[in-house]
């Protein structure tokens, strides 16, 4: 297991500054999260990743402190981190180039805040929202707008990108996320270790064994415990599968916008097996009530040569299509130069999963911080590819499927061996404090901090690859016109659920 | 070419159902029953309290669990499946494998089944029968998310999958609401879906139908109500066809579709 995050404590004034010396020294920025305390005080914490562990600068602003300096002109990855606590807690990062509202439009008048972390039992106070257009921020003659969304044409999560456009050209895009904002983390406030997972699982639905392993890591590593080895490798065996069924849904997405029936018949039967495979063996098909804290709730429901040879007839079907698929010039001519993200860009902003591993990123955090059984399994990274377009990330997605069905298999073989009478999982026991967890979602690097005071969660953040990256969206616009958006946006495999909250 | 032989090598994929019932559909956990209960109630309202029973309803994350007087429910309409009851009281408490799950009234989702509903029932189907009489060649469905967790969307998505291929029975998905039949919404309704998903309702022409697809669209699941959601769609457009599950499953989803365009064969139109 890796190590526990070190923390170091500065006044508010200091913060920017010692967060953007640590990213010039090299260190990645991975967030930056509040959390509201009882009396009106607020902690601002940065995380920084670097190899093993995560650091922790961290701010506090005392009761009725409502501003400190942002990061942002220093750090500009900090931006969205930056709107979302000015959404939440109603305290302003001076000097924020652009301060509009994310997650949660509120109108100008209103003073109430969530703020997530301070308990208020009966507060059943509903803010009035301002969900009128922003102003437009590309002005010329023949400049349009196109909305689509938040009720998308196909299903779709709901979302609205603003395309400011001539006609085919996209000089400029607009993501607004704030239509299905769920209140979610302040829902996490003073609910049980087991309630708190259930809801984890439901942050992000497509990826919730991701979430309730991130989030059930933050508790073990808050109390010091590990998950039983045997626990570890069935979390790793639906961690993987989940991986398989989310980058299907990106290659779907794909063929269906290039019109390839065929290829569109093959994958989403693959992906329903993929699915019904995680049914059978835990009963859902997504694999939730699977990670509970301190293990899994109890052993696969089939034995693992079972799913070692569903598994085994899967990757078969899965690999000959997807050869095929990258021998079809018609679908490979959509992707090929579309959306394409530089390798400076991602490396500032620290693009994360397959998204930055198709523009030169390596972090991988099951390779960076290894966790769980991640730690003993032979896992080598897939090659990043640094052509920074919609076809290297859907090259990047191809290998890292038979990397997941490798790890799986692994995970299953280990299992065989395991003794019948070890434990599922260990009592987590209730520690006061702060911890955090991080897994590889299918989407990229996720993370949660957890706080808890007599056993109960007080503050719940996740951070989704979804939110960090899709930051990056209205960035990689450059060249592409208006039909070359549904490439785009399937090529970046985000789930808003994740991003708005 | 190579395509056509790797499609045509696979043979025929797609389900049976709703002609004949589905092997893998009838083996999935579609939601919770109550054993032993329901039974020894007495002609007269009073009975048998089991004492193991008090603060049973604790057990339920959600609240779908209610204890009177001995008589225990379970509202599948709050229920997330998590099996939390299953595993604590397996004498009470099971999962029942059928995806046949979906609903025309709200209270039909509450098991065991009050008997009361039946005449309701009776009238909310033959006023559904008579207001769908036109669609059940065809039947357009717009789908609309107001705050689901994302999962919803991939089940619904694979309808479309040769498995469940819901062309075949006529079900095609729309984008505009000016030719959609169904409004198939999942998601809590928070406050900033409430509007487009009222406008969406409103511009479909009539006779249309809605359907609140999972049990965040029923009643707010485990998200429950919070400063910017509320209990589920219901205050913001009339469902007609409740199709509880966290996700539901396509099965299920497929089931709630064709009960609302009164499809069904029917043994399975309850």
């Amino acid at each position: 297991m890796t190590g526990t995050p070190v923390a170091v404590s500065l006044e508010p004034e200091l913060l920017a500054g010692a967060v953007a010396e640590r990213v010039a020294g090299g260190q990645r920025f991975v967030g930056l999260f509040a959390s509201a305390h009882d009396d009106g005080s607020t902690v601002i914490r940065a995380l920084l990743a670097r190899r093993g562990s995560l650091d922790v600068v961290e701010a506090h602003l005392g009761p009725g402190a409502d501003e400190y300096p942002a990061l942002t002109p220093l750090v500009p990855p900090a931006a969205w981190y930056e709107r979302e606590i000015h959404d939440l807690f109603g305290i302003e990062p001076v000097g924020h180039p652009r301060l509009d509202p994310l997650v949660l439009p509120l109108d100008p008048n209103e003073q109430w805040r969530p703020r997530p972390g301070a308990f208020r039992p009966n507060d059943t106070f509903r803010p009035e929202l301002d969900l009128s257009a922003l102003p437009g921020h590309v002005a010329g003659e023949g400049l349009f707008t196109i909305p689509y969304g938040p009720v998308r044409s196909g299903i779709f999560e709901a979302v609205e990108y603003l395309v400011e456009t001539f006609g085919e050209d996209i000089p400029h895009l607009r993501t607004r996320v704030y239509y299905k904002h769920r209140g979610i983390e302040r829902r996490f406030g003073d609910l049980g270790f087991d309630d708190g997972v259930l809801l984890a699982e439901r942050v992000e639905g497509t990826a919730s064994v991701a979430h309730a392993m991130a989030f059930c890591h933050a508790l073990e590593t808050l109390a010091g415990i590990e998950a039983p080895r045997r626990a570890a490798l069935v979390r790793v065996v639906h961690a993987e599968l989940e991986r398989v069924a989310s980058h299907l849904d990106s290659v779907i997405r794909h063929c269906e916008g290039a019109g390839q029936a065929v290829a569109y018949a093959r994958m989403t039967l693959h992906k329903e097996r993929v699915q019904r495979l995680r049914a059978r063996l835990c009963g859902h098909r997504f694999g939730r009530g699977v990670v509970v804290p301190g293990g899994v709730a109890g052993p696969p429901l089939i034995t693992p040569d079972e799913a070692l040879r569903a598994l085994g007839a899967l990757e078969h079907d899965i690999a000959g299509d997807a050869s095929s698929l990258m021998d079809t010039p018609s679908f490979l001519d959509r992707l090929r130069g579309t959306g394409v993200i530089s390798s400076e860009v991602a490396a500032v902003h620290g693009a994360l999963g397959p998204v930055g591993r198709g523009s030169g990123r390596t972090e991988d955090v099951r390779v960076e911080r290894p966790y769980g059984a991640y730690g003993f399994l032979g896992f080598e990274p897939a090659e990043a590819s640094d052509g920074g377009d919609a076809l290297a990330r859907q090259r990047v997605r191809l290998h890292e499927i038979t990397a997941a069905f490798h790890l799986a298999r692994e995970a299953l073989d280990e299992l065989g061996e395991e003794r019948d009478d070890a434990p599922w999982r260990r009592q987590v026991p209730a520690t006061d404090g702060v911890g955090f967890g991080w897994v590889e979602a299918p989407q990229g690097e996720l993370v949660y901090l957890v706080e808890v005071e007599a056993g109960r969660l007080m503050r719940v953040k996740p951070r989704s690859a979804s939110f960090h990256n899709l930051a990056l969206f209205p960035r990689c616009f450059g060249g592409d016109i208006l039909t070359d958006f549904a490439f785009i946006e399937a090529s970046f495999g985000l789930s808003i659920a994740g991003v708005s909250g | 070419m190579a395509w056509v032989l790797r499609g045509l090598r696979e043979g025929i994929v797609t389900t049976a159902y709703p002609r004949t019932a589905d092997d893998y559909g009838a083996s999935f956990r579609g939601s919770i029953s109550v054993l032993g209960a329901g039974t020894e109630l007495s002609p007269d309202g009073h009975s048998t309290a089991d004492e193991r029973d008090s603060g049973i309803a604790s057990l339920c994350p959600t609240g779908a669990i209610e204890e009177r007087l001995g008589e225990v429910t379970v509202d599948g309409g709050r229920c997330i499946l998590c099996g939390r009851c299953v595993e604590a009281r397996p004498d009470r408490f099971a999962f029942e494998p059928s995806p046949e799950v979906a609903r025309l009234h709200r209270a039909g989702l509450v098991v065991p089944a009050r008997l009361e509903s039946d005449e309701e029932l009776d009238r909310l189907r033959a006023e559904l029968r008579h207001r769908v009489r036109t669609l059940r060649r065809s039947v357009h469905v717009r789908h609309v998310d107001a705050g689901s967790d994302g999962s919803e969307e991939w089940e619904v998505a694979a309808l479309l999958n040769p498995v469940y291929d819901v062309q075949r029975l006529g079900i095609f998905f729309t984008a505009s609401p000016r030719h959609a039949d169904l409004l198939l919404v999942s998601g809590t309704a928070t406050e900033g879906m409430a509007g487009p998903l009222r406008t969406t309702y409103d511009a479909m022409p009539h006779p249309k139908l809605v359907l609140a697809a999972g049990t965040d669209a029923i009643s707010g699941g485990l998200v429950g109500s919070g400063y910017v959601t509320r209990d589920g769609i219901g205050s913001v457009v009339p469902v007609d066809v409740f199709v509880p599950g966290s996700p539901p499953s396509p099965f299920s989803l497929l089931h709630g579709i064709l009960l609302a365009i009164g499809l069904l064969p029917g043994s399975v139109a309850r």
